[in-house]
């Protein structure tokens, strides 16, 4: 596997030259973007309709660490995104205290979530008495999503589940808990889950600067994501995470304990996905139980697998633009947004297992064959073939 | 004179009566003609009254016309009443053709020929508040005597729940006559629940004792009435007698609930069982994991609805905006009930041909690299769902049983629905037909070649490709029959699919994968699991999620599922 090198541990120059697009990259989103969007030059719609994308690009890097650098396919990770965003929720709903619909028309004396005195309830559970604390929420933000996700990577790891059988369990896992959240006696809002939010840390959530804030937040978080993984890449545990991907029995009779790395990733990424869910959530205005089912699971995998996956830009490129494409298409042709989607998925799993970033190699490399001899039949199926697959074992 | 009058109308009464009671068999119109004749406005109750406990199907339509107004009496030459019913056309003289009352002839005169009579002509027969009351009696106990016996039963127990003392003796007239033993029952627990509003206290427990005896499910709320008036009223022997019936009908509750969701778990494995059968081929055998299995399932159950509407009134659809219509061959009866025997090969093979496709264009390219086989099926799957949804549109479709698919059978309190009973059955057939296909026949022998070792079958000259082809067409077939018998139970929708691949990758995972036994095994345990803990919790989604729960727990036991087939190779 000669490209496998390459993009996992990429050359110097080309490191550079990812550092340095993504520096600039940085600057414009956490610097000039908000800056030109207080200045007026840029919409407030747009500001939110990036926020969310960037909060995409948290999870798709999420789902990367664990499918394209550890070969786990993990469909667990809209589970930890949604449970994220639940824990903030759950704050953010006690935040509406006397705004609420039912607090206005003074039905509702102990400030509790509307849907709490919509399905009759008359005092506050007590696992919701924390949340009023902004502290608490962000560490359960942290918190819960990593002990879920420990509790069911230790016993998965520890029966040593893999492959698809990993695939699969998760999902049920998520498809479980899906099912738990729609139901109304979990006290967590149910079919409809939370919305309505009105302030977070004091600060009206519907004005323009928290919005602003929200983005810049979020971009920050990317930023710190991308070079946390970064630097776990280049270390000999990022090292140990792709030989597991690439073969799991040598690593085991090498002496290391395959399934602690698996389980410290796993745990990892779900905090991740928890983090992006949560910030996630203040912009969008809401979360319900369809954020968590499976197949957003496998719309977050279809990023990355677009996007490219091994690499770390690939997934955040993948998360926006098909996000992007989504918004577009999903009001341009709402018909065929999932038709399209899916042909998208099959083109790029068939013909493109690099995703976009190995786009230009691959085009390179058919340049450089193209200019040294003609190409003959032989040639023109076994040599890209070979280019092109950056990882065999999955 | 009056007195003297009076004297003989009292005797004709009593001589009325005493026929009227001695011929309890007499035909229903004879005692109705003599209703009408009688003057006296008692003995005309009291006639009509007597109706109650015949079966006759003209007491219904004789007394509707009496009080529709269309009986009148004939005063015929000889001076002799004639009540008779005039019905049909009124022609150019307002007269309609006269049918004798007593025997259901037409009316004829002297010379033999039918009789038009008008209506204004004659006498009305009359009908008092008073009467039409007692002809509403005798209307509301006439099923009681109904030829139908569940007819009869549904009356029985109506009376019964209403537990109104009135028709009492009225059930005591069918206790006698009544032969068909599940009607006795019906009429002994209405008596004994008519007889548990009685005043007198030994007559209570003698109903109390009687229901224990009888212990029906029907029976429980009327119980725990009583037993809080036993209570309230602090009657020892009352409450003692009433808790021991009540302690009967909770046992047999049990029993019937025990059964019922064993029947009911029964079922439910076997519609797994049949889903994850296609699975256990394309998962287990070729190691694909095809995420478009459930929309090759909701293929199948469209193939039955449009199999079903051709064979009915047609099809309107517009998909893509193209509107065009599917004609349909208007079958009634068997010709129509017929359609599903139709739908169930074809249904197969329009999925079969849909997987084969499927595996030409997609799989082939991923059979080493399995979890991108998952992937691409899964965009296959979106691609499927929208456009079926496109076709078919997003709403819901109700494919409508053939009649020896509906209706159900009660046994001991336990209902057994007909299609389920036929899933069941069907489900058996099906698994008993795969381990042919697979043990059996020559393509069997080379589908357990080419999954056991590909590269070596190839080498041995087995055509791979065309095996992996129809192995994978044949576990696409059988999906879209499982489609044909999902869409006899519930409603069939494009997402209909989704709701059954997780729970089918379950039970192929928890089986073993490769292994068919382990599907039949491990469908029949999360299906009657499932139901149980339904049962016992009381809410399908918590029972699920416990299921789910249950199977991660399960696969920290035994991570290769139930049968483990086992290889030397490390990495398989």
């Amino acid at each position: 596997m000669p490209s496998s090198s390459t993009t996992n541990s990429p050359n110097s120059s080309r490191l550079k030259f990812e550092i340095g697009i993504v520096a600039t990259l940085a600057l414009f989103m956490i610097v000039i973007f908000p800056l030109l969007n207080a200045q007026g030059y840029v919409s407030n719609f747009t500001i939110n309709l990036w926020g969310k994308y960037l909060c995409f690009a948290i999870l798709a890097i999420s789902v990367d660490l664990l499918w394209g650098y550890t070969g786990l396919l993990s469909l667990g990770q809209s589970l930890f995104f949604s449970l994220g965003g639940y824990m903030l929720g759950m704050h953010l709903m006690l935040m509406i205290g006397d705004q609420g619909v039912y607090a206005q028309a003074g039905k509702n004396p102990l400030g509790l979530p509307d849907f709490m005195i919509f399905l009759g309830h008359t005092f506050l559970p007590s696992f919701w008495r924390p949340f009023s604390s902004f502290g608490f929420a962000a560490l359960m933000v942290f918190v819960l999503p990593g002990l879920l996700a420990w509790l069911f990577g230790y016993l998965a790891f520890r029966s040593r589940i893999k492959g698809v059988y990993f695939s699969i369990l998760t999902q049920a896992l998520t498809y479980g808990a899906s099912l738990m959240f729609f139901r109304n006696d979990m006290i967590m809002g149910g079919n409809n889950g939370f919305t309505d939010f009105k302030k977070i840390l004091g600060s009206d959530l519907r004005t323009a600067a928290t919005q602003r804030g929200l983005f810049i937040a979020t971009a920050v978080t990317l930023l710190l994501v991308y070079i946390g993984c970064r630097i776990l890449s280049k270390t000999k545990f990022g090292l140990i995470q792709r030989a597991v991907r690439d073969g799991e029995n040598r690593v085991l009779f090498s002496g290391y304990s395959a399934a602690h790395y698996k389980l410290f990733v796993f745990v990892l990424s779900a905090v991740i996905a928890s983090i992006a869910g949560a910030l996630y959530v203040p912009q969008v205005g809401g979360i319900n139980p369809s954020v968590m089912t499976p197949d957003k699971s496998l719309e977050a995998v279809v990023w990355v697998a677009v996007g490219g996956r091994g690499t770390l830009v690939g997934p955040i490129l993948g998360a926006i633009s098909i996000n992007a494409l989504k918004s577009y298409a999903t009001r341009a042709f709402p018909d065929f947004w999932l038709i399209l989607l899916g042909s998208l998925f099959i083109i790029v799993v068939l013909l493109l297992p690099g995703g976009i970033v190995s786009l230009p190699e691959r085009l390179s490399a058919l340049w450089k064959k193209f200019r040294t001899k003609p190409p003959t039949p032989a040639d023109g199926t076994s040599a890209p073939a070979a280019t092109l697959s950056p990882i065999t074992k999955s | 004179m009056i007195f003297f009058l009076r004297l003989v109308r009292t005797i004709s009464l009593l001589v009325l009566c005493a026929c009227a009671s001695a011929q309890a068999a007499d035909a229903a119109r004879s005692i109705i003609t003599k209703a009408i004749l009688v003057e006296n406005a008692t003995a005309q109750r009291s006639l009509l009254t007597s109706l109650i406990g015949h079966g006759d199907e003209s007491i219904p339509v004789l007394l509707a016309a009496w009080r529709a107004d269309t009986l009148f009496v004939y005063t015929a030459a000889d001076g002799s009443k004639i009540p008779v019913q005039l019905t049909g056309e009124k022609d150019t003289a307002e007269a309609q053709t006269a049918f004798r009352l007593d025997t259901g002839d037409a009316l004829k005169d002297a010379a033999g020929q039918p009789l038009r009579l008008v209506g204004a002509d004659l006498t009305a027969v009359e009908h008092t508040s008073a009467l039409r009351r007692a002809m509403k009696a005798v209307l509301d106990l006439i099923d009681l005597a109904a030829p139908d016996s569940a007819k009869r039963i549904r009356a029985i127990q109506t009376i019964g729940q209403t537990q109104d003392a009135e028709k009492f003796p009225a059930l005591l007239v069918r206790l006698k006559l009544e032969t068909n033993p599940k009607a006795l029952s019906a009429l002994r627990e209405a008596c004994a629940l008519i007889r548990l509003k009685d005043a007198n206290d030994e007559t209570k427990l003698a109903a109390l004792a009687e229901l224990q005896e009888l212990h029906s499910l029907g029976s429980s709320d009327f119980l725990t009435t009583a037993l809080k008036d036993a209570e309230a009223r602090q009657k020892p022997a009352l409450i003692a007698a009433a808790k021991a019936a009540l302690a009967t009908v909770a046992s047999h509750k049990s029993k019937v609930d025990f059964f019922g969701t064993l029947f009911r778990g029964l079922s439910l494995s076997s519609i797994l069982l049949v889903v994850a059968l296609g699975l256990a081929i394309t998962f287990g055998l070729m190691g694909v994991i095809n995420m478009a299995h459930g929309e090759m399932i909701a293929i199948g159950a469209y193939t039955t609805y449009l199999v079903q509407n051709i064979f009915g009134t047609g099809l309107a659809l517009s998909p893509f905006g193209v509107s065009f219509t599917i004609p349909g061959f208007n079958a009634t009866g068997w010709a129509y009930g017929s359609y599903f025997l139709f739908a169930l090969p074809l249904s197969f093979l329009t999925a079969a041909l849909a997987g084969i496709l499927l595996e030409r264009t997609v799989i082939q390219f991923l059979y080493r690299r399995p979890l991108e086989s998952l992937l691409a099926t899964w965009g296959v799957s979106l691609v499927l769902q929208q456009l079926l949804k496109l076709v078919f549109g997003s709403n819901n479709v109700s494919v409508s049983s053939p009649f020896y698919l509906s209706g159900n059978w009660t046994f001991f309190d336990i209902i057994f629905g007909w299609n389920r009973v036929f899933v069941i059955g069907f489900a058996g057939l099906i698994v008993f037909g795969v381990w042919l296909v697979l043990t059996k026949t020559s393509l069997g022998l080379l589908i357990r070649a080419v999954m056991q070792n590909r590269t070596m079958a190839s080498c041995m000259g087995v055509r791979t490709t065309r095996v992996n082809m129809l192995t994978f067409g044949l576990g696409s077939g059988l999906a879209g029959l499982a489609g044909a018998f999902i869409s006899q139970i519930g409603n069939v929708g494009p997402t209909l699919g989704q709701n059954y691949i997780i729970d089918s990758f379950m039970v192929v995972v928890v089986g073993g994968v490769g292994s068919i036994i382990g599907t039949v095994i491990s469908a029949l345990g999360i299906g009657s699991i499932d139901q149980a803990l339904q049962q016992v919790t009381g809410n399908p989604v918590l029972g699920k999620i416990l299921v789910l729960g249950a199977i991660i727990l399960f696969l920290q036991w035994r991570p290769a599922g139930i049968f483990v087939t086992r290889s030397r190779s490390l990495e398989d």
